[in-house]
């Protein structure tokens, strides 16, 4: 294949795994790699490298657009990005020891982590939780714009959080994905921070723990420009795209849909992790 | 100082908002330039991603990036856009230890000037 209809092809197919990211809330970067290492025979270590600059152009892209609606807590997102970002370092580090088939199935491991969450129903009640003595301390409660005035919240199980947090920018840094899903799942459900909060201030918080990795991997050399040009403008076409017409269209069928995919993918990681095809 | 807004939360989201809009932009037109001299030269030499060689020194770094961008190489350019886009989350917190000192939180400054050197030392350090 030559250069152009390479570009081109990656640039497609990165164009639509943006745009059914942002349409499912699932993010377009997990299937980023298992794209390129699957379909496009590119080696894992560069499609990381190429994956990891693309979370970064999405995240700010939309982040852009949520913290004016005053959704995200900067102080929640800047206290767990020191936990995010030291544990991207730590798995930036990994990722140049482990082997590619480990990676490979740590990478189907994470996929159907997240397939799993996208089903699971999002806790939508309302939560009265008590003031917690530490989340106090650290300011981290707050308030964000509903549809009946201002709601307050207030924020629990703060070390609980923030040990998910270093987790979840370890698997950033060792797979080149922004890691949401983890990222909410530590917000919402351990610290009980409303699931629009949980969501916005997480989508914030990627790009910072997405550089944090970004720069230990060019440095090493796995950064590609021509594969990371077409990568890059494809999904943050797609993600663009994919908020305008987010206009309350059913997204439940194409989550499922999205869902079956990523799970296949997820097989297939496994698969080539272990027979050593990757 | 009256004639000067305060520098609240609102405020300090409104600029943080813009910064990463303006960085993601930037970033993508130098990126879609550096694409554009590729094609022309390199369009239809052969893909070869299958076998991980690692990226040349010149692209490894700041200095051999804008060495490689003077010289008009599409992947040098390319690269100085993602530079770029590494650099928007960057200073985008640098900003907020800003924004933190002018709201006279002191222990957000603290907090935010740990992330700013952990992003630096990632960028640089290795």
């Amino acid at each position: 294949m030559t250069v152009l209809a390479f570009s081109l092809l990656v640039c497609a197919s990165s164009l639509i795994a943006g745009l059914v990211g942002a349409l499912t809330g699932l993010g377009g970067g997990v299937v980023l790699v298992p794209l390129l290492t699957l379909f496009f025979k590119v080696d894992i270590r560069y499609a990381i490298g190429a994956s990891l600059v693309s979370v970064i152009a999405t995240s700010s892209g939309a982040a852009a657009a949520y913290v004016k609606e005053g959704f995200s807590n900067i102080r929640i997102g800047m206290f767990l990005e020191i936990a995010t970002t030291l544990g991207a370092l730590l798995g930036a580090n990994l990722a140049a020891r482990a082997s590619t088939h480990a990676i490979a199935i740590i990478f189907g491991v994470a996929l159907l982590f997240s397939a799993y969450f996208s089903r699971r129903p999002r806790s939508q009640a309302e939560r009265e939780v008590p003031r917690d003595r530490l989340a106090t301390r650290l300011r981290l409660n707050g308030s964000f714009p509903d549809v009946d005035g201002v709601r307050s919240y207030n924020v629990q199980n703060v070390p609980a959080g923030w040990s998910l947090m270093f987790v979840a920018g370890a698997l950033s840094g060792l797979l080149g994905i922004g890691s949401g899903a983890m990222k909410v799942l530590a917000m919402d459900q351990a610290m009980k921070i409303p699931f629009k909060v949980s969501t916005t201030t997480s989508n914030f918080m990627i790009g910072v723990t997405a550089a944090a990795s970004a720069g230990v991997y060019l440095s090493r050399g796995y950064v590609d420009p021509g594969l990371a040009m077409p990568v890059m403008l494809g999904v943050l076409a797609g993600s663009l795209l994919g908020a305008r017409i987010l206009v309350r269209l059913h997204t439940k069928w194409l989550r499922l849909g999205f869902s079956v995919v990523i799970v296949l993918l997820a097989l297939e990681m496994l698969y080539n992790g272990f027979s050593g095809r990757i | 100082m009256r004639s000067e807004p305060k520098w609240t939360d609102e405020r300090i989201e409104n600029v943080v908002a813009n910064l990463l809009r303006a960085g993601v932009l930037l970033s993508a037109l130098i990126v879609l330039i550096g694409a554009c001299l590729y094609m022309v030269r390199h369009g239809h030499s052969p893909v070869a991603y299958r076998v991980f060689r690692g990226e040349p020194a010149d692209l490894r770094g700041v200095r051999g990036i804008i060495h490689d961008t003077m010289s008009l190489r599409g992947r040098g350019i390319i690269q100085l856009g993602l530079l770029v886009l590494i650099a928007t989350p960057v200073t985008r917190v640098a900003f907020s230890v800003f924004g933190f000192a002018k709201e006279g939180d002191r222990m957000y400054v603290v907090f935010t000037v740990i992330v700013f050197s952990i992003l630096v030392y990632s960028l640089l350090g290795s």
